[in-house]
């Protein structure tokens, strides 16, 4: 692909979301949608540098994908078989194309699309894994490296998740209300988990998982575009902005750099603004969520000038109504964080002691353990609950991080 | 006479640009503001996604509280971007400085503001 050629690229992926979900209700075969947009991909290349760009460039991909597609079918002599199918997507060849390729027609297919490749036999991995390929069109190199493992390996893992999904029987009539809640509510988690995945790097991987988030940002807007009245979908894209903000000052020397310590000039403030924006339309809806709650913490850090200036108090209520809507060990281990600041660590401890059952294989238990024992000078019992941290498989980096801190122990206990 | 140019595209295309493109692109903008600077004020804006807008529907009666939708006016593919309003002689002068802002990814709409207000009031 040459350079002169990007703008085409730009737009095919802007345009491939719309025209995989409409070319899948028409053949519900993935391999066979991705292969014809990719062909008309290859005649756009052709004909728009020399034509110019068609009044409506989504339109002509999905009429010339749905040609290659039946061309592939007759050579296939697949058609029989399809036959039904064609009948009913022959209606998207009609005059009036541009009126029905509107958001009304293509949000649920796009939905249902992004709900197929979550398929609850596929790990939440292979998930992101089959709509980035899929959907976002990334090449399977580009996706391997993302989840930092081999490209060979990565393409057997969605080969594998193609053959579960094409199994599935998601129906394609319209759903309803509560079906298309169900389906947001699993896309959305998928996009959530797969932006921690991206986000959830060491200083060294940090840039090469950054596409993960990205992807998530897209997809995240896209859905958003599509159902603008969500008020969750406009949490969860703000607090994917509010993190990926933070991007640039979270490395530094390949090391991963705490909130605390960030230097917050590097921030990138137009994507906190944007989910500020988001953030206010949401709250207009008073239906909170729990996208939006976790998203209202990230954005108390990015408003405070300063780390000292974080109003922790405010990080305390929301943490409080967090542990309502999702009353989990992690949550209440990261509310006693809050309340450290707020009503000292004593206060913090004495709630991290009913979690000593759940969360005793999560390292992040015993740091925080040990940091609130630490703060009541109790350097001993601080020590034993760092080198307990240090058994539960850290990465190296959190390794060189909790070294430091017994050895701060040590010091305390013998200051000579 | 006073020029809006209005800018349409679609969302999300120049993110997806390589850094010299992108570079390339607000170099277009940098000139164009440089020149409208030079001529006296001028204003422009680069709009947020359209995500992030909310749409009053039109009411009964003039004042009255709209419903609040959220999203922007209209589904379309190419969006308003952005936009300058400046002061301009003549349309071809007005269509020399948008094609400045020329690319392959916006469409660029040169429209006579008809009364101005804030900064541009009186020009």
């Amino acid at each position: 692909m040459t350079d002169e050629h990007q703008w085409l690229q730009a737009r095919f992926a802007d345009i491939r979301p719309r025209a995989l979900a409409a070319l899948v209700r028409r053949f519900r075969d993935l391999e066979l949608a991705q292969d014809c947009f990719a062909t008309a991909c290859v005649r756009a290349l052709d004909k728009w540098p020399e034509e110019g760009l068609p009044n409506d460039p989504l339109a002509w991909l999905i009429t010339v994908a749905g040609n290659a597609g039946i061309d592939t079918l007759r050579r296939q002599q697949r058609i029989a078989e399809k036959s039904m199918l064609l009948d009913q997507g022959s209606e998207l060849l009609d005059d009036g194309i541009e009126d029905q390729l509107d958001n009304q027609v293509f949000r649920d297919d796009i939905l249902r699309l992004l709900f197929i490749c979550c398929h609850p036999d596929l790990s939440p991995q292979d998930q992101s894994a089959l709509a980035l390929r899929v959907v976002a069109g990334l090449s399977v190199a580009e996706i391997a490296s993302a989840f930092l493992v081999k490209r060979k390996t990565m393409e057997q893992r969605i080969t594998r998740a193609k053959h579960t999904v094409a199994k599935a029987d998601v129906a394609f009539a319209p759903p309803d209300l509560e079906q298309r809640h169900r389906r947001l509510n699993t896309v959305m988690l998928m996009l959530y988990l797969q932006f921690n995945e991206g986000w959830s790097a060491s200083g060294g991987n940090a840039v090469i998982k950054l596409p993960l988030c990205e992807e998530a940002i897209r997809l995240a807007r896209l859905l958003l575009e599509l159902f603008p009245g969500i008020s969750e979908l406009m949490g969860l894209l703000a607090l994917f902005l509010l993190q990926h903000s933070r991007r640039k000052a979270r490395v530094c020397d390949g090391n991963l750099i705490p909130l605390a310590e960030q230097d917050r000039s590097q921030w990138d403030q137009m994507q906190i603004s944007e989910a500020s924006a988001l953030l206010d339309k949401a709250l207009r809806h008073r239906t909170p969520g729990t996208y939006q709650i976790q998203a209202a913490i990230a954005a108390v850090h990015s408003h405070a000038a300063t780390d000292d200036a974080t109003d922790w108090e405010e990080i305390e209520k929301l943490y409080r109504a967090l542990y309502l809507l999702e009353p989990t060990p992690v949550v209440k281990l990261n509310h006693a964080s809050a309340v450290a600041q707020v009503a000292g660590p004593q206060a913090a401890l004495d709630m991290l002691a009913p979690l000593s059952e759940s969360l005793d294989s999560y390292r992040w238990f015993h740091t925080a353990k040990a940091s609130f024992l630490m703060d009541l000078s109790q350097p001993a019992k601080a020590k034993s609950a760092y080198q307990q941290a240090l058994e539960l498989n850290p990465t190296p980096e959190e390794r060189r991080f909790i070294d430091e801190k017994i050895r701060a122990c040590e010091k305390s206990l013998n200051p000579l | 006479m006073q020029y809006s140019l209005l800018i349409y595209g679609s969302e999300g295309i120049y993110e997806r640009l390589c850094e010299e493109e992108q570079q390339q692109i607000m170099q277009g903008h940098y000139d164009l503001q440089a020149v409208l600077a030079e001529r006296g004020e001028f204003s422009s804006a680069k709009l947020m996604s359209t995500t992030s807008a909310v749409t009053l529907q039109p009411t009964q009666a003039v004042a009255q509280p709209a419903l609040v939708k959220d999203g922007p006016f209209a589904e379309t593919k190419e969006r308003l971007l952005g936009f300058y309003t400046f002061e301009c002689d003549t349309l071809d002068d007005a269509i020399e400085l948008a094609n400045k802002l020329s690319s392959p990814y916006v469409r660029l709409e040169v429209r006579p503001v008809d009364w101005a207000g804030g900064v541009l009031a009186g020009l």
